[in-house]
């Protein structure tokens, strides 16, 4: 699980007595950072009526998550298009710089997505209790259900609902880390099974690439259609 | 997976529970991610968004001078056909005038030569019939005057002019007879 590994580059930074040193974790995460910010800023600079590639890769994608925020929460979204934005690019960042090997995966580690997660589900939170005062806990009662039932739902409700960073966070972060452990552990076998039984996990190491990289775009969307879809309730009260 | 047990051992469980650089990755990732969310919110998605607005408008608006251009375009075909048109018709006018003038011309210019044709023909049938006449007189006074003359060295003696003027007479309206009869 090396691959995993957190480790200081350069010196100890404290702010008053925590730590915040500059790790190979925040390497990435500036790395990160900064692809998105030059390939964005490179596709937003031109302005030719035909768009070149760097410039039909920054609308695409801006077309891609304003649609999928459309979709999803509608025009109510509009002014959290940024953020949706910002986060997708940079959870699909640190996925895409996880697949390099010997690079270090931000996005597998609980702290940053659970980190990430919280801070979607205070926001969203706020923004439910802001729209519609108290009217926001209506949630958790949803209408047609029988008197009976009802406080056992009321419960289920709250329950899920308090759970939505938790399955956020750990979906993310169970989805890279297992990825990753796979392809390590597959390539343990082409090493343990040498030059004659090692083609049979090569090949699946190879496979498994491929297959990372899809997950690697299909965990950045989720975590972002998924936050769509906790602000829609926040914004339009479903129930 | 010797190698794989010997590098987990080293590092003692998941690497991503032990707390060490929890709020290390917290403090960067609000830092980065904040940034991020700065400069593509105040800086790139605003020009992009105009990009594709200014993009969009102007295929509208080129789109509606195409229209535009089009319609223009075939009310100047249809201008042009009429006036294909008309200048079929003039040149058919044209053509019809010249023809009657040519026509007209022509019947002018035949009916004169007729016209001369006929008087020189009325001349000439005249000057004819001017010299027959005069010939057939002469012819009958050289009738007249040989006859005579040879009745004279025949018989010696003068014969009445008349009477000789009368046979000739006789014999010249019989040979007409015989001419124009037969």
């Amino acid at each position: 699980m090396y691959q995993f590994n957190v480790y200081r580059i350069g010196p100890e930074i404290k702010l008053g007595s925590v730590d915040i040193s500059f790790t190979n974790a925040s390497l990435f995460m500036v790395i990160s950072t900064l692809a998105v910010l030059i390939i964005f800023n490179l596709g937003a600079k031109k302005k030719s009526l035909i768009p070149d590639k760097i410039q039909l890769l920054a609308e695409l994608s801006y077309s891609f998550v304003s649609k999928m925020i459309s979709d999803t929460a509608g025009s109510k979204a509009k002014p959290y298009f940024s953020f949706i934005f910002s986060l997708f690019m940079f959870v699909l960042f640190c996925n895409m710089f996880g697949m390099i090997p010997y690079s270090f995966t931000v996005t597998s580690h609980i702290i940053v997505t659970f980190a990430l997660a919280a801070f979607i589900f205070i926001g969203v939170t706020i923004i439910g209790f802001i729209k519609h005062g108290l009217g926001y806990l209506k949630l958790f009662v949803p209408s047609g259900v029988p008197i009976v039932l009802l406080p056992l739902i009321v419960i289920i409700e709250i329950i899920s609902y308090l759970s939505r960073p938790v399955s956020l966070s750990v979906r993310l972060f169970a989805n890279m880390m297992a990825g990753h452990t796979m392809m390590k552990v597959f390539g343990g076998f082409v090493i343990s099974l040498g030059i004659i039984g090692g083609w049979l996990p090569l090949s699946f190491s190879v496979a498994l690439t491929g297959l990372e990289i899809l997950v690697a775009f299909l965990q950045a969307y989720v975590f972002a259609i998924l936050t769509c879809i906790y602000l829609n309730d926040a914004l339009n009260l479903h129930h | 997976m010797l190698v794989t047990s010997a590098q987990s051992g080293e590092s003692g469980g998941m690497p991503q529970l032990n707390p060490e650089f929890w709020v290390s990755q917290i403090f960067w990732l609000v830092l980065t991610f904040g940034l991020l969310y700065i400069i593509l919110s105040k800086l790139i998605l605003p020009k992009i968004s105009n990009n594709l607005e200014s993009r969009k408008s102007q295929i509208l608006e080129n789109i509606e001078t195409a229209e535009k251009q089009r319609e223009e375009s075939e009310k100047q075909l249809k201008e042009f056909e009429k006036i294909i048109l008309e200048s079929k018709l003039e040149a058919k006018n044209y053509f019809n005038e010249a023809r009657q003038k040519i026509l007209d011309d022509i019947n002018n210019k035949r009916n004169a030569l007729d016209k001369e044709i006929d008087n020189e023909v009325n001349a000439a049938e005249q000057e004819i019939i001017n010299l027959k006449n005069a010939s057939s007189e002469k012819i009958k006074n050289i009738a007249i005057e040989t006859s005579s003359e040879l009745i004279k060295q025949l018989i010696g003696e003068e014969a009445n002019n008349s009477s000789i003027s009368a046979i000739v007479e006789e014999q010249s309206r019989k040979i007409e007879e015989k001419q124009n009869g037969v």
